[in-house]
């Protein structure tokens, strides 16, 4: 469903972010990406949405491809993907609420649809009695959990988070880490990338790709290998 | 309300000032045209009016027989410019020289010979009034034999039209001028509104919203705007108008069609500078 060939990306002033990189994301997969600092977790996430396109290389993602990719394919990709951020990314001039259905506005949801539909994600990320609370008044983990159930919303095939527990304590960071669990266990494939190496060795049925400086260093899935040396 | 018109509305209520200028800018360039549109029309009246009276005679050579005079009648009035065509005999002329002229009415009774020519009155039809088309029939009349003379009215006829050339130019350059200045104003408006709005921009890209409803409430920013400027500038127009009519001279107010074609154009220009805008604009979010 995602799959990665030789991709390389570099920009113009920082070189190669990413040297010849290959993996094969199935669909229902949990994967952690991890890595040091800079080492091109968050520049695979881009790539998969198609933000930015690969220097070399093919990026696959459900059907869409890389080279044929037209900028007018690009929104039907994204409603294919949920993303989360460290930083949420809530508009803070609307509730929890309105933040969700946001997502279902903007992609042109039958109006009728949005609310209980909105009704139902909050449910599911455990936050329908904080529904009409602002942004501001919620916790990191509140906050994160919101931006979970706007990742959700068009029924993503696959939830991408670019470490979506950086800004949380252990506590809120596993009930986030839960929450990806449930929707994995609904067939929604997971990527993550993380710097938290305690939760990838407390979770080693999960598949971890680790990267270090742009190339694939370790793929704990008996999938094709980048060719060349770390 | 759907999504991009209440979008569009939050942005009058966020930058209130920046959505009246942009009114007032638009309304402004319109108000020129609108201006050189009522000067136009009026004058267009006028000429009108003149031009009804836009006349060709032919003096006509005492020695010219019937006969000839009849044929030329019958061949000038066939002449797709000509709408009508009147025979004047010498002795009419006598008889309205001497209705008109009745202070001259003696000397006119002591003379032994009509001095007067007969002559043929050619009135053109609308749209055969130009001076080339006016010049090219006088050419016609006075290459028959017997037409000793032939008049019109050539040098006003010549002004009235380059005058009204002019006037076309000037609305059309300063208009010009005042469009370009709402449209430079427009676009800092949707500037604005696009900074504004960046966040959620950025979120419904994410999200897979497309280009078109990403663009759609800031076209419609602008086109509601230049609804608004036309109205104004509809409305500066007969406020001018009026003051012209009770302080100076009575004029007419410019045709219904002339109006809604003003208001289109503030709603056309709000758009399109908009639109330009916004492409503009997004690119960088
Ligand atoms: N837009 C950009 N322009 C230039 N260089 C970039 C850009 N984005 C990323 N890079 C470079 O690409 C490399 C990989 O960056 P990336 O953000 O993918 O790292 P990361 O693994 O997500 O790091 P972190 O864990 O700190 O988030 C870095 O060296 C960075 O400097
Ligand atoms: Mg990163």
């Amino acid at each position: 469903m995602i799959k990665f060939t030789n991709v390389t990306k570099s920009y113009p002033r920082s070189g190669a972010a990413l040297d010849r990189v290959s993996f094969h994301v199935r669909k229902g997969e949990f994967v952690f990406l991890t890595g040091h600092s800079g080492a091109g977790k968050s520049t695979i996430l881009r790539l998969v949405q198609m933000a930015e396109s690969p220097t070399e290389g093919e990026v696959r993602v459900s059907g869409f491809s890389s080279r044929l990719m037209r900028p007018r394919d690009i929104p039907q990709l994204r409603r294919r993907l949920g993303v989360v951020f460290q930083e949420y990314r809530l508009l803070r001039d609307r509730t929890a609420d309105e933040n969700v259905a946001f997502a279902l506005e903007v992609t042109g949801a039958k109006r009728q649809s949005i609310s209980p539909r909105v009704g139902r994600l909050m449910a599911q990320v455990g936050l329908a009695h904080k529904a009409r609370a602002y942004p501001e008044e919620l916790s990191g983990g509140e906050r994160q959990r919101v931006a979970v159930a706007r990742a959700l919303a068009n029924d993503p095939l696959v939830l991408l988070a670019d470490e979506p527990t950086g800004n949380l304590d252990g506590w809120a960071g596993e009930g986030i880490f839960k929450l990806f669990q449930d929707i994995n266990a609904m067939g929604t494939s997971v990527v993550m990338a993380t710097h938290d190496l305690d939760l990838v060795r407390r979770h080693p049925k999960y598949r971890v790709i680790e990267l270090n400086q742009g190339a694939v260093v370790f793929d704990s899935a008996a999938e094709p290998r980048t060719s060349g040396s770390a | 309300m759907p999504y991009a018109l209440r979008e569009a509305f939050s942005a009058f209520r966020r930058a209130p000032l920046l959505t009246a200028l942009s009114v007032v800018a638009i309304a402004f360039s319109l108000l020129v045209v609108g201006l050189f549109g009522l000067t136009a029309y009026n004058i267009h009246l006028a000429i009108t009016g003149v031009e009804e009276r836009v006349e060709v005679v032919a003096y006509l050579r005492d020695s010219a027989s019937e006969a000839q005079v009849g044929i030329a009648r019958e061949e000038i009035a066939a002449m797709p410019e000509v709408s009508e065509l009147r025979y004047v005999s010498k002795t009419e002329a006598l008889a309205t020289a001497m209705r008109e002229l009745s202070e001259f009415r003696d000397l006119f009774l002591d003379m032994e010979a009509n001095p007067l020519p007969a002559s043929i009155e050619v009135r053109l039809r609308p749209g055969s009034r130009d001076p080339t088309t006016v010049e090219a029939l006088a050419a016609t009349l006075a290459a028959y034999p017997f037409v000793e003379d032939v008049r019109f009215g050539q040098e006003w006829l010549e002004r009235i039209f380059v005058l009204r050339r002019i006037a076309g130019g000037v609305a059309l350059v300063i208009g010009g001028a005042f469009a370009a200045v709402a449209a430079i104003i427009i676009g800092s408006a949707v500037r604005v509104a696009v900074f504004a709005r960046r966040d959620e921009i950025s979120i419904m890209r994410l999200v897979g919203a497309t280009d078109g409803f990403i663009r759609l409430p800031f076209l419609l920013e602008g086109l509601i705007t230049g609804i608004l400027g036309g109205a104004v500038a509809v409305g500066l127009t007969f406020l001018a108008y009026r003051i012209v009519s009770v302080a100076l001279i009575e004029v007419a107010w410019i045709p219904v069609e002339w109006v809604l074609l003003g208001v289109l154009a503030g709603t056309a220009l709000g758009f399109a500078a908009s639109a330009l805008a916004v492409r503009r604009h997004l690119r960088a979010v």
